[in-house]
Formats: structure tokens, C-alpha cells, sequence
């Protein structure tokens, strides 16, 4: 698993990324009411919004980790988000994005530099 | 408003909030408990458990003070736009600070008191800064304005406050709806009202800072009690229809446009002697060009500063504040059109990070209110 700044988190097999938010950010959100997903055909650019995720208080952007087309969305949050607080890393995920440059990859946190910097927050 | 330079103030309940692992935000130049931690913490629960039982507020933020003198209320009616003079001993009335624009320029609680002379009022936090130095500046006579900072604020809000509170002090079940005491509660001298800001029944408390700690954790002693954090507070007042000062109310709206007008009592609007009587008497004659609506939201939650549009997708006003609503499992909103488009049932769309979603125009407050009315007494 890899993580960005922005508490997203991604898991590639072959050359599709799954993606979602980490515990941190769902934790840090509350109680999560609404959520939207992107459709399958849509293209990513990373470092852009391709979802949104909504608490009570405030409505947020989640970022794409990587560049690439949306293979699917997650369309169960938009019945049940309250699954992104109960499990952000399995069925919470957000989306799948077909990966248009594998090197966007490198950029990214692994697991012991995200708890670093979880640390430093 | 406050000064973003200036050190977060903490009220004298901060200690107790961090010991409950409350997530502490910036508020009106305090830190503040947005919401608690813990299963039962969290805004959805916090919002369910006050709507079902009881849940306490810190607003010590607000500004509390009194005004004294035989010339205090005539005075303070100079402000305004209420009625003390016709207001009795023993009840509280809420009210608008109104400039010669006849804008808001806050939302006010103020009491006469059974048990004290004067009036007892409390204002908003950011606010209180800029409506006590007003007060203080253009106050005549003998009347005082004197500020409590050294006093707390704790509300208690739900269908379970009067019971419970009713065990510290029975005397405080037979107060009704707006009613003010100056009594004896938990050892100190407290100003107790039977009103508060969510829809529901319940007290506002104010007592001495020094004893603010203990109280709250007393009262906090009952099961049928837990804590609310201002995420709560703010869905809470939303779904009753109350207006937000500095979002659904401020000092370019009119107490007609933020429909508000049953502020302005019998007697001011007859005698039109409150401050920017002519624009809210030409607004009441029908050159009304914007009025606060309530608005049931399809799709994605629409936030301040969302645009509304009519069904033709023009643009005609905006949202000053929404969100889900917890008890109803659907979106609100409260914002401002013009009065065209404010009939009940008007169809309307609100424009969600560039998509019109829709919209209807529907009564306020959007879960209905249960203040507490004491039973009329039988003719003697």
C-alpha cells in the first residue's frame, strides 16, 4: 500500500490502482454522510479531485494519487458512506484508475515513511 | 469579528472538554468542542442523543451581561427592535441589534429576571466585542451596561433536561417557555432561562466561572446526559429553522429578508422608533427583494455560499447554510430569494460544485419544535 500527503491511500495490482482514504483522514472527517464517486470512462489527472467525501460539517476533495482512467467506482457509498469510517482501506475504497504512468508511483509514501509522517502531524 | 493574531481564548470548561476527548477547534476566538470522542461521541450521535435525551452545551463564549438603572430598558430599546418595557418580570424575549440601515447587527437573548433589577443578556461570541462597546458608548442616563466575563454559560437541550434538572432543583420545573429566573442552583447564584437553540426543550445556565467545572460535571453525572460539541449545535439549529448570525443573518440583512420580523414587537413597529424603521417599513409595504427560505436539497448536500437558481437555471440567490439533516435523513438548507420564489412548494435548483441538483422551497423548521409551554392555569 502507498499513501500521499493528502491521507489517500493506493493499492495497484497489474497496472490498476485501487484508492481510497486512510483511518487518519476518515478519523479526522467524522461521521462521513455522503460520497461521491467517479463514473468508470472518467480520466484522472493526479493531484485533481476525483471524489468528494462529506461529514456533517464540511464537504472534501479527494485527490487522485495517480494519473489514468477510471475503471470503476465505488457505487455502495453513495447508499452506505457511512463505510468509509468503518473500513476506509477495504470496502470504503473510492475508485479504480487504470495507471497511465507507473512511475507516478515512485512519488508516493510506503507504509513505514506515511507512519513517519503521521508522527510528525 | 475577531483577530486572527490574537492567542485562542479558552473558556472555563476547556479543561473538562480535552478530559473528554474532545476535538477542540477555533470558534469565535475561543477553542472550542467541535465534538467528543468515544462510541457515543461524534456529530451524528451527538445530534440523535439530544433530539432523544439530553445533551449539554458549553456556550460560555457567548457575551453575557447586565444592564442597570431605571433608564436600562428605555435604553436598551435604542438598539433594538423589541419590547422590554412591555416585557414582564420573570420572562426573556429574543431580539436584533439593528443599525440606522435597519441591518442586523447581531441576535440577542434579554431577560428581566424574576429576582434582579434590569435586564440579563447574552449575545454572540464574535459578536459581543462590538454590541457591548456600542452599548457602553451610547447608553444615557443612569443606565449601566456591566459584563460577566467572570460567568459561564451551560445549556441543557432535549426532551430529558426538565427532568433531570428538575432533581437539582425542583423549582426549575415549574418555570415555562422564555421564562428567567435569578435562583439558587448547584450552591451559586445562577440566571436560568427555559430556552435555548436547537428546537428543543431545555435551560441556559449562567454561573460563575469558578463553579463552571463542577456543575457541568454533575450534571453530567446523569446517565439521560452526555456533552455536544458545536458540530451538533449547528445541525441542531439548522433543522429548527434558526438563523446562524454572520451566515444566515448579517449587518446588509433586514429583519424582514431574514425572516425575522417577528423580532420587531407590536408596539416598535407601531411607534417606528427602532433604528432603520423606514427601509423595514417599506419592506413590510411589499419592496421586500430577498427573504430567508427553507429548502429540502436532492442529491448532494449544498453548503454555504451554494448558488440557487429557479427551474430555469438562472441564478436568483445563494445558501447561507446547509447540510444533512440527522433527524430526517435528507438535505436542508436555509438561503436567501426573492420573495417571487419563496412561496411554499416552489420548485427551485442549487448548484453542487457546478451541477444544479433540486430543490423545494418547504416551511421552516424543518423538524418541528418542542419548547415546553406551561399548562394555562384554570380561572380561580
Amino acid at each position: 500500500m502507498h499513501y500521499t500527503k493528502d491521507h489517500e491511500w493506493v493499492r495497484v495490482e497489474g497496472d490498476v490502482a485501487t484508492v481510497g482514504i486512510t483511518q487518519y483522514a476518515a478519523d479526522q472527517l467524522g461521521d462521513v454522510v455522503f460520497v461521491e464517486t467517479p463514473e468508470a470512462g472518467k480520466a484522472v489527472t493526479k493531484g485533481d479531485g476525483f471524489a468528494v467525501v462529506e461529514s456533517v460539517k464540511a464537504a472534501s476533495d479527494v485527490y487522485a494519487p495517480v494519473s489514468g482512467e477510471v475503471v470503476e467506482g465505488n457505487g455502495a457509498l453513495a447508499d452506505q458512506p457511512a463505510i468509509v469510517n468503518e473500513d476506509p482501506t477495504g470496502n470504503g475504497w473510492f475508485a479504480k484508475i487504470r495507471v497511465s504512468d507507473r512511475s507516478q508511483l515512485d512519488g508516493l509514501m510506503d507504509q513505514a515513511a506515511y507512519d513517519a509522517y503521521l508522527a510528525s502531524l | 469579528m475577531s483577530d486572527p493574531t490574537e492567542p485562542m481564548k479558552r473558556t472555563p470548561l476547556y479543561d473538562a472538554h480535552v478530559a473528554r476527548g474532545a476535538r477542540m477547534v477555533p470558534f469565535a476566538g475561543y477553542e472550542m468542542p467541535v465534538q467528543y470522542a468515544g462510541e457515543n461521541g461524534g456529530v451524528l450521535n451527538e445530534h440523535r442523543w439530544t433530539r432523544e435525551h439530553a445533551g449539554l452545551f458549553d456556550v460560555s463564549h457567548m457575551g453575557q451581561a447586565t444592564i442597570t438603572g431605571a433608564a436600562a430598558v428605555s435604553q436598551f430599546e435604542r438598539f433594538c427592535c423589541g419590547d422590554y418595557q412591555g416585557l414582564k418580570e420573570g420572562k426573556q424575549r429574543y431580539s436584533l441589534f439593528l443599525n440606522d440601515e435597519g441591518g442586523i447587527l447581531d441576535d440577542l437573548m434579554a431577560a428581566k429576571p424574576s429576582g434582579q433589577d434590569g435586564l440579563f443578556v447574552v449575545v454572540n461570541a464574535a459578536c459581543k466585542d462590538d454590541d457591548f462597546g456600542r452599548l457602553q458608548a451610547g447608553l444615557r442616563g443612569d443606565a449601566t451596561l456591566t459584563r460577566l466575563e467572570d460567568r459561564a454559560l451551560i445549556a441543557i437541550q432535549g426532551p430529558e433536561a426538565a427532568e433531570v434538572m428538575a432533581r437539582h432543583n425542583p423549582e426549575l420545573a415549574d418555570m415555562g417557555f422564555m421564562d428567567s429566573r435569578k435562583l439558587r442552583l448547584f450552591g451559586v447564584d445562577a440566571y436560568v432561562s427555559r430556552s435555548g437553540y436547537t428546537g428543543e426543550d431545555g435551560y441556559e445556565i449562567s454561573v460563575p466561572a469558578a463553579d463552571a467545572e463542577r456543575i457541568w460535571n454533575t450534571i453530567l453525572e446523569d446517565d439521560k446526559v452526555r456533552p455536544i460539541g458545536l458540530g451538533a449545535r449547528d445541525s441542531l439549529r439548522l433543522e429548527a429553522g434558526l438563523p446562524l448570525y454572520g451566515h444566515d443573518a448579517d449587518e446588509t440583512t433586514s429583519p424582514v429578508e431574514a425572516d425575522l420580523a417577528f423580532a420587531l414587537n407590536k408596539r416598535r413597529r407601531e411607534a417606528g422608533d427602532y433604528p432603520g424603521a423606514s427601509r423595514i417599513q417599506a419592506e413590510q409595504a411589499g419592496a421586500l427583494k430577498r427573504v430567508r427560505v427553507g429548502l429540502k436539497v436532492t442529491g448532494a448536500p449544498a453548503r454555504e455560499g451554494a448558488e440557487i437558481a429557479d427551474a430555469g437555471g438562472v441564478v436568483i440567490g445563494k445558501v447561507t447554510s446547509g447540510g444533512p439533516s440527522p433527524s430526517l435523513g435528507s438535505n436542508i438548507a436555509m438561503g436567501y430569494v426573492p420573495p417571487s420564489h419563496s412561496v411554499l412548494g416552489t420548485a427551485l435548483k442549487v448548484i453542487v460544485r457546478g451541477r444544479p441538483q433540486d430543490a423545494e422551497v418547504v416551511a421552516m423548521p424543518f423538524v418541528p419544535k418542542r419548547f415546553y409551554r406551561k399548562p394555562e392555569q384554570p380561572a380561580a
